[in-house]
């Protein structure tokens, strides 16, 4: 619900700004989402779209609380055993009535379709049941504290059956959910067009008529669009580029702590990959972080204006944990540590980096870092969607992976392994900045609205109880923005 | 269309390779070119010696520094210096550039002479296949073939030498099928000769100059096709110097750090232009009926 | 005409075919099982393996499966898109338009230039003109044009501020801006056949001004503006008119880099984008299209050739 509010609550913002223009929105996204199948879609970008098309069973507030969005109550009725009351009078964009068949039909989707990325998101459920049009039951197979948090993001996002049996695997071609928008159409790389929906549940908040996704990945063609009017909002922008956006009368830069991280994963027990010396021993990626120097990266690529950290938890979170704090840089207990472990240098190390210009830079400096410490890094160029996943079974390299943590990618160490560990992940969280520009003489976007397109994309802290974090949170390391968010979500 | 006529009788009195030589010279573009090529080579081969600072060797303090005296093409977002990475590269470049053209021509040639001499089934075949690849742009193949191969300067490589090929292929057949035609080939066969020796013994000889000036040419466009690929991130990879990879990461500062973008690209500009002088020049000399009209 | 039109067809079937394998082959250059990076989460799963290599024939011999390939292919279906799912023919019909616009601009200044370029150069043949026209010729085609892109970028957009640095804007949605942001990349395109297209167009124009019919004109006292233009010129021309024809298809591919400079959403994008996200069928697609676009391009090439050469058609 206040999920939702929030959503609102940014197109009430950007309406008052252009209001004159036929509450179009423009939005400029950072990268081309990947299909947008809430089951087969992978892609942080994705989500930013979702938001506007397909609604959850449940949604996070700015205070990182589970509340209801498609439901409105939720009961355990024991450990293993959660009972959801839908609510009422929710309709899909095909005129289909959303009740407890349609969620038992998603979440089955979601764990059964070929190629789902939502599996193991949803790997606790063993039984869907509707108890009546406005109930279901979930049986898990055993306790599960996150399993919750799973609902609050694409895991928890109902389709409409009778578009995605017809559709199958094509649904994500023309997606049908019961979101606020309805899915206009797409062309790739181009753009994504919503419209509102006028049946939504909650029309009464949403106020644009249209939006425009418009993916502009070049970071200059962002600022340049947002600068020319062309786009009224733009999200994640290069620190390099804050100067010339706070320069500008126009526009508004709202700096927001992010919830997603970035960082290193690296297998380490799975497949034949990860039987390296990198993939066995703890101490040779001991010595790995220990020759990374997360000041200099910061200072380097992204102009000082990140806080380096070394963990996924956002500060702001009451499970960020605040006397673990990275170590500094230090080349000659890294080389002792690789002497320790037996290894021959220079040891070469696969790590696939996004091919973004700023994070391929990010991965050139990690390069040259740990170079000195008598490691061979050798770079290898791919997409965003994390890497390990998509690699065949046992192929995973180091990759560096982006976004919101997935429950898998949570355990965050380089020391032992611990048994259930299949991938370790060391954090950088990406700040994202999202700027926003005003149409000459009008009230400026509020920043609540930039907050939230940002929190909405936002992994409750509960999830990472989750993974292996436990007696293993030894040496990850990671950045965080160090300014708390500038605006609050709020209910309006 | 008309480069077909090296296969010319040998005047009297003075070698072809002489004359030819006497007529490169006469030329003076192509001369200049030549020099510039010779420079870009030794500065290539002695890159250990003349490069003043270690292509590689990152400093977080001097980033993005403008050109100084300590650094005559300034430093780039990594802090290293731009004129040891440009003369880095020209290794890159010319290895690529000569390298794929000569793969191309060991693939091309014996199949484009196996086509040529045969004839037939073989020949229909051989020439059906180049067709197709010559019917894929050069660029959107190299790019298919080195995003399948996985990205490496070597794959790169490859991938050009393997759309070059054709080129030299069409060319060392229609040289076969000209030298077939003419008498003395003939002759040699009516004295029965196999084909595969008039190839190797009569066929090649002439066929040389041709290809040399193609070569010259080729290198040039695969010079380009290298810095291509590698700005597009399927060449050369990190943290090694390539000029296109070097352009790629200056797009990024083109307003804070312009100088970046054009110390690379004026290299990759005059290799190329050297190179397809020296072409001009080549073909000039060594195809009397091609003089320049 | 019809019967040289069947023949020339028949040339080209084979060669369409073969490209067609060439095309198919290139999958099976591909490192790794594309079942295993389609079956997500699931790849520990045999069952659901088992299942999508049924679903893409990946369990067949190989030329069963190319059987299959080629024969969606004949109908216009070229699979799709594994990262968005979206029909491959559709994504390129979407791109087709926006490399098609630059492509024709860049064509029209190529023309322009190339043209008039080489007629005045082979006029004023070993003068100073024709010495600057074969130098400036010469830099167009050495010059890469990436490079020529980010130097234009530097002076136009971060200096002078005069044209958007990159991006792209729909004609139909508006016709000034649209020229603005693709004025610039088609120039950078049109450079590289201008300097082509000149020299052909002076080689030919010597050509054509040593010829008898030209002499004769001459001698029958026509004025020399007639004699260039009537007699030299038209002949000149037929050469360079089938040299521009496939110089189009050079363009598409030149495309590629100039589109990733400049940030187009054109069809060198959707390629080099898949390469990256390795979406395989999508590379393959945009190969075969532009390959299909090549040899149509080089048949009306020839047909062009016939007709304005009439005595190729008694041939």
């Amino acid at each position: 619900m206040i999920r939702k509010t929030v959503f609102a609550a940014l197109l009430a913002a950007c309406a008052i700004g252009a209001s004159a223009q036929a509450q179009h929105l423009r939005l400029a996204l950072r990268e081309d989402p990947d299909i947008l199948d809430p089951t087969l879609s992978r892609t942080y970008v994705g989500r930013i779209v979702y938001a506007a098309i397909c609604d959850k069973l449940f949604d996070i507030n700015e205070k990182l609380e589970i509340v209801p969005q498609l439901a409105t109550a939720h009961r355990w009725e024991d450990p293993k055993t959660l009972l959801i009351t839908l609510r009422d009078g929710v309709r899909f964009h095909d005129g289909e009535v959303m009740d407890a068949e349609a969620v038992r039909y998603s979440l089955n989707r979601h764990l059964t379709l070929p190629g789902s990325f939502r599996r193991s998101e949803m790997g606790d459920v063993q039984a869907v049941e509707v108890v009546d049009p406005r109930t279901v039951r979930i049986r898990l197979k055993g306790p599960s504290g996150a399993f919750l948090a799973a609902l609050t993001d694409r895991a928890g996002m109902i389709l409409s059956p009778k578009a995605a049996e017809a559709a199958g695997r094509n649904f994500g071609t023309h997606p049908v959910c019961a979101g606020p928008f309805r899915f206009v159409e797409r062309v790739a790389q181009e753009r994504i067009v919503v419209e509102r929906f006028p049946d939504y549940w909650d029309a009464g908040r949403v106020h644009l008529n249209r939006v425009t996704y418009l993916p502009i990945p070049d970071n200059t063609v962002r600022l340049a669009n947002l600068q020319s009017g062309a786009v009224e909002f733009a999200e994640r922008m290069e620190p390099d580029d804050m100067q010339a956006i706070q320069g500008n009368r126009n526009l508004r830069v709202v700096a927001v702590d992010e919830l997603g991280y970035q960082g290193i994963t690296i297998n380490i027990n799975n497949g034949p990959r990860a039987d390296t010396p990198f993939g066995r021993d703890a101490r040779v990626r001991a010595a790995f972080e220990l020759a990374i120097d997360r000041a200099a990266i910061n200072q380097v690529v992204y102009e000082g204006k990140y806080t380096p950290t070394r963990q996924p938890i956002p500060p702001a979170s009451p499970y960020h944990a605040r006397d673990f704090q990275p170590e500094p840089r230090d080349v000659a207990r890294a080389r002792a540590l690789l002497r320790e472990a037996g290894v021959t240098t220079p040891l070469t190390v696969e790590m696939t980096v996004p091919n973004n210009p700023d994070l391929r830079q990010v991965g050139e400096v990690i390069q040259a870092m740990v170079q000195e410490a008598g490691f061979d890094l050798r770079l290898r160029a791919t997409e965003s969607p994390p890497p390990s996943r998509r690699r065949p079974g046992g192929n995973s390299r180091p990759s560096w992976s982006a976004g919101p943590a997935a429950p898998t990618r949570t355990a965050i160490s380089t020391a032992s392994p611990a048994p259930a560990a299949r991938r370790m992940t060391a954090a950088i969280p990406i700040p994202r900045w999202t700027a926003c520009s005003t149409p000459r003489g009008r009230k400026p976007i509020s920043r609540s609205a930039a907050t939230s397109m940002s929190r909405r994309c936002a992994l409750p802290s509960a999830r990472t109880t989750r993974g292996s974090i436990s007696g293993t949170g030894r040496t990850s390391w990671g950045m965080w923005r160090g300014s708390a968010a500038t605006g609050r979500c709020r209910t309006g | 269309m008309s480069s077909t006529a090296a296969a010319l009788p040998v005047a009297r009195g003075q070698s072809p390779a002489r004359r030819a030589l006497r007529r490169f010279l006469r030329h003076r573009l192509a001369v200049f070119g030549l020099a510039v090529v010779v420079l870009f080579v030794l500065v290539a081969a002695l890159a250990p010696f003349v490069a003043p600072a270690d292509p590689v060797q990152t400093s977080w303090t001097a980033i993005r520094r403008a050109p100084s005296a300590a650094h005559w093409f300034g430093t780039d977002e990594n802090g290293r210096d731009v004129l040891s990475r440009v003369i880095w590269g020209a290794r890159a470049s010319l290895l690529a550039g000569v390298i794929s053209v000569l793969v191309a021509l060991l693939i091309g040639v014996p199949v484009g002479l196996l086509a040529g001499l045969t004839g037939g089934w073989t020949d229909t075949v051989i020439s059906r296949i180049a067709d197709a690849m010559l019917s894929v742009p050069f660029l959107i193949l190299a790019i298919a073939l080195a995003a399948f191969l996985g990205p490496a300067l070597e794959n790169a490589m490859l991938a050009i030498a393997i759309t070059a090929s054709p080129i030299f292929v069409r060319l060392s057949r229609g040289m076969a099928l000209d030298a077939r035609a003419t008498d003395w080939v003939e002759a040699a066969r009516a004295l029965g000769n196999p084909p595969w020796r008039l190839g190797l013994l009569h066929v090649l000889p002439n066929i040389v100059p041709p290809l040399l000036v193609q070569a010259t040419l080729a290198i040039a466009e695969a010079i380009i096709a290298e810095a291509s690929l590698s700005f597009l991130g399927l060449g050369q990879q990190p943290p090694a110097p390539s000029w296109g990879s070097m352009l790629n990461s200056a797009q990024r500062f083109l307003t804070q750090a312009p100088w970046l973008a054009v110390f690379p690209g004026l290299a990759i500009f005059l290799v190329v232009l050297a190179f397809n002088l020296v072409g001009d020049g080549l073909r000039d000399a060594l195809d009397p009926r091609s003089e320049r009209r | 005409m019809a019967i040289w039109l069947l023949r020339r067809l028949g040339q080209i079937l084979p060669t369409l075919l073969i490209l067609s394998v060439l095309i198919f082959g290139l999958q099976q250059l591909m490192p790794g099982d594309p079942a295993l990076i389609l079956a997500g989460e699931e790849r520990g799963d045999p069952e659901v393996l088992a299942q999508i290599r049924a679903e893409l024939f990946l369990d067949r011999p190989l030329w069963q499966q190319y059987l299959r390939w080629i024969s969606h292919v004949v109908q216009g279906d070229f699979g799709f898109s594994w990262r968005i799912r979206m029909p491959v023919s559709e994504l390129i019909l979407q791109k087709l338009p926006v490399t098609f616009q630059l492509a024709s601009m860049s064509f029209v200044i190529a023309v322009l230039i190339g043209v008039p370029a080489g007629v005045i150069s082979a006029m004023r043949r070993d003068r100073p003109v024709d010495w600057a026209a074969n130098a400036v010729a010469l830099f167009g085609i050495s010059m890469p044009n990436f490079w020529l892109g980010i130097m234009m970028i530097l002076l136009f957009s971060v200096q002078l501020g005069w044209l958007p640095p990159s991006g792209y804007v729909p004609l139909t949605e508006d016709p000034v801006q649209s020229l603005a942001t693709t004025i610039m990349p088609a120039f950078v395109l049109g450079s590289g056949i201008a300097g082509v297209l000149m020299r052909h167009t002076r080689a030919a124009m010597l050509t054509a001004l040593s010829q008898d019919y030209v002499r004769t004109a001459r001698a029958k006292g026509l004025p020399e503006r007639v004699v260039v233009t009537k007699h030299a010129l038209r002949n000149a021309l037929i050469p360079v008119v089938t040299l521009g024809t496939i110089g189009f298809g050079r363009l598409l591919a030149g495309a590629v880099l100039t589109e990733q400079i400049f940030t187009i959403p054109g069809f060198g994008k959707l390629i080099v984008d898949a390469v990256f996200n390795r979406d395989y069928p999508v590379v393959q697609g945009v190969v075969l299209a532009t390959a299909l676009i090549f040899v149509s391009l080089s048949l009306v090439a020839d047909m062009l050739y016939m007709a304005i050469n009439p005595r190729l058609r008694q041939a």
